[in-house]
């Protein structure tokens, strides 16, 4: 009885031992792993974390040091950047952003979602070489196109307005976008798209109840890739818009660099970090759809 | 007056494929036609086509008086259920439901009313506002089954609707299928039943008649019991039943057949029947119907292997290099002495003989077959 009981014990002691050793490999392991990778995270936040840094100090102390925090915080910067050296805020380039990522990025998912389900689920005529023209425009370098299109708006007579920066999106002009939802949707089964026409709907119907709710997540990747390369997108504005109370705000952080004879550098840092942060409370926001839908469209079905 | 005619339908899938080689069906109204055969012999494909979701590449669909070829689905009068339930995944399963009188633009009230109805026929008021994924396989095959319900159709388009439920599930569900059919058919809706399946129980249990297909064309079409009773072919012989039909190839000489060398007497049971002689025949025998006998006209082979199943014995034996497969009664099976050599009589009666040459059963002349 005793014997077995000691046993017993011994066995158990040295089972925990186990344990707390596996335990304890565990917690150092961990430890190691995340020490790495806050080190290399930090690494490669470091320009975003002192541009933040650097925005909030006076225009001399930032050619000082690499450290990024302020010894006397201002928002000097940010108040005299806001009000620019044209007759115009800030404000004024935020909003022609706006003007020209809204119809933009509405049209884009649009027209790309209706050219998608056509490719994705309707035969018709000349349909593989017409797809196979929209993979070949996927691969055209863009700088090919630019002449072309500059004499063609300068005929419409377009120059120095915000329409050819988004009316060729606005109707599917983004062949990346058009392949990644016929991609998305081939993925998904046409089951339920059947069994809607079963219950009576007709195509547009089909598309607007039934394919575009699955398509969601795909749809908030494209609206936000969209709004992020149009947020940073220079060489469009550059060539096609001429007079400054049109500019966007990328534009309109060079326009601060050129006119300035000693460059305000805090002004330009704090008008950076305000032209990087709608990019980025919207990525945080649709993170979660963004991803799902990026990955999801790699899916085969 | 929502019966379903068939006139040679042909499907051509890419210009090449042919699938379906002019299929010829008449479905009553109010009846429950299975569609059933092996995967791939184009049941699904004439299903859609009666559904008006496959183009229909030559031929004729006509749905109650109407020819439908180039109807949309939703002009057919017809309701369908998916095998992958194709639920709306972002819709409730009320939203589900009502989608079909909601497109079609229905008052409120009345939509609300019918949603209500059926959910009450199918047990699955809980359920209404839960999304499909909330769902388990039984539940969402209910909700499929209500949202082709709710638009009171003339025609029920089945495809292998039980599939994916495990085998409980799918016995319990398969009777409440017969028997909402038989309800309304009590209320004097009547709806005919288009129910394709691979799963010859489902077959057997559900039709009122069965269609048995292979590669596109039909093998024979008949109630349960005439099909397990005389069936037309080889193919249905040996698709329907279980343990399959032994099919024993051999010959006809003179009234006997000779497999091997053994010579089996057909006496005049069978041979009143047959309405020819082929020389290389192959004779059907229900597992089911062979007795064991010490004398007497028999098949001798060599017990290999006895699968005890409770009341009864599935015995494996080989005769003349051919596995016969047999089920006697437990008892009868303890009877039969210490020797593995077997001696087993098939009942003439049931017994069906094939012309091995076109597979058409000759055995049914007269149709005097004992059920
Ligand atoms: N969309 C299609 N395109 C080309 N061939 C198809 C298509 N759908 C089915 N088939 C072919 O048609 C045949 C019958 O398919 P199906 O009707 O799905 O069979 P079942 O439902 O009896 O298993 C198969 O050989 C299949 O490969
Ligand atoms: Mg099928």
């Amino acid at each position: 009885m005793t014997d077995i009981s000691l046993a017993k014990t011994s066995a158990r002691t040295l089972d925990e031992a186990a344990a707390a050793k596996r335990a304890r490999m565990h917690l150092i392991s961990s430890v190691v792993r995340y020490a790495l990778l806050f080190g290399v995270g930090f690494l490669m936040l470091y320009p975003l974390i002192w541009l933040v840094g650097a925005s909030f100090k006076t225009n001399s102390e930032i050619f000082s040091g690499a450290g990024f925090l302020p010894q006397s915080p201002t928002v000097e910067g940010y108040v005299q950047g806001w009000q620019t050296s044209t007759p115009y805020t800030f404000g004024r380039f935020f909003w022609n952003s706006f003007l020209i990522i809204l119809p933009k990025v509405i049209g884009t998912a649009i027209s790309c979602t209706m050219v998608a389900y056509a490719f994705a689920r309707f035969e018709f005529p000349f349909k593989k070489i017409l797809f196979g023209s929209v993979i070949a425009v996927l691969l055209l370098p863009n700088v090919v196109t630019r002449i072309p299109q500059y004499i063609l708006f300068r005929d419409l007579g377009w120059l120095d307005s915000f329409l050819p920066l988004w009316v060729p999106s606005a109707l599917a002009g983004d062949a990346f976008f058009v392949f990644m939802l016929v991609q998305f949707l081939r993925s998904l089964p046409t089951d339920m798209e059947e069994a809607a026409r079963v219950d009576g709907a007709n195509s547009l119907q089909t598309l607007v109840f039934i394919v575009v709710p699955m398509l969601g997540p795909a749809l908030v990747s494209v609206c936000l890739f969209q709004f992020m390369w149009t947020m940073n997108d220079f060489l469009g504005p550059l060539i096609y818009i001429s007079s400054v109370d049109k500019y966007p705000v990328s534009l309109a952080l060079k326009l601060s660099i050129d006119t300035t004879e000693a460059f305000e550098w805090n002004r330009i840092l704090a008008m950076s970090v305000l032209t990087i942060t709608p990019a980025l409370v919207v990525f945080f926001a649709a993170q979660r759809y963004f991803i799902e839908g990026i990955s999801a469209g790699g899916r085969k079905g | 007056m929502a019966y379903v005619q068939l006139k040679n339908l042909e499907k051509v899938y890419n210009n090449t494929n042919k699938v379906v080689h002019g299929l010829s069906l008449d479905i009553k109204d109010g009846e429950f036609m299975v569609f059933v055969g092996p995967s791939g012999c184009a049941k699904s494909t004439t299903l859609r086509m009666i559904a008006g979701l496959e183009e229909i590449t030559a031929g004729d669909i006509i749905i109650g008086d109407q020819r439908v070829n180039d109807l949309s689905p939703s002009k057919r009068q017809i309701a369908m259920v998916f095998q992958n339930y194709a639920l709306y995944p972002h819709m409730k399963v009320r939203g589900n439901l009502s989608f079909g009188l909601r497109i079609a633009g229905r008052p409120k009230a009345e939509i609300a009313a019918a949603v209500d109805k059926v959910a009450a026929i199918l047990e699955i008021e809980p359920l209404l506002d839960r999304l499909p994924k909330q769902l388990s396989g039984g539940q969402a095959q209910r909700v499929a089954l209500g949202r082709a319900l709710i638009k009171n159709p003339g025609v029920f388009l089945f495809d292998e609707p039980l599939s994916n439920l495990d085998a409980k599930l799918r016995a319990s569900m398969r009777v409440r299928i017969t028997d909402l059919h038989r309800q309304l058919k009590a209320e004097g809706n009547s709806p005919t039943v288009v129910y394709v399946t691979h799963d010859q129980t489902e077959a057997m249990t559900m039709g009122d008649r069965i269609c048995v297909m292979q590669a596109g064309r039909i093998m024979q079409v008949a109630t349960p019991k005439e099909l397990y009773n005389a069936p037309a072919n080889l193919f249905v012989a040996g698709f329907i039943g279980t343990p399959e039909m032994n099919l024993v190839e051999g010959a006809m000489e003179g009234g006997d057949f000779v497999v091997g060398s053994q010579r089996l007497a057909m006496g005049s049971d069978l041979s009143g029947r047959l309405s020819s002689q082929p020389a290389d025949a192959v004779l059907g025998i229900r597992p089911q119907q062979f007795s064991l006998v010490a004398h007497g006209p028999a098949l001798e082979a060599k017990l290999v292997h006895a699968e005890f199943m409770g009341h009864e014995v599935y015995m494996h034996a080989d005769c003349e290099g051919r596995r016969l497969v047999s089920v006697v009664g437990a008892a009868e099976f303890e009877a039969r002495g210490q020797s593995d050599v077997i001696r087993l009589r098939p009942d003439p009666k049931t017994l069906h003989v094939f012309d091995k040459s076109d597979g058409r059963n000759v055995s049914l002349h007269g149709g005097s077959i004992a059920a």
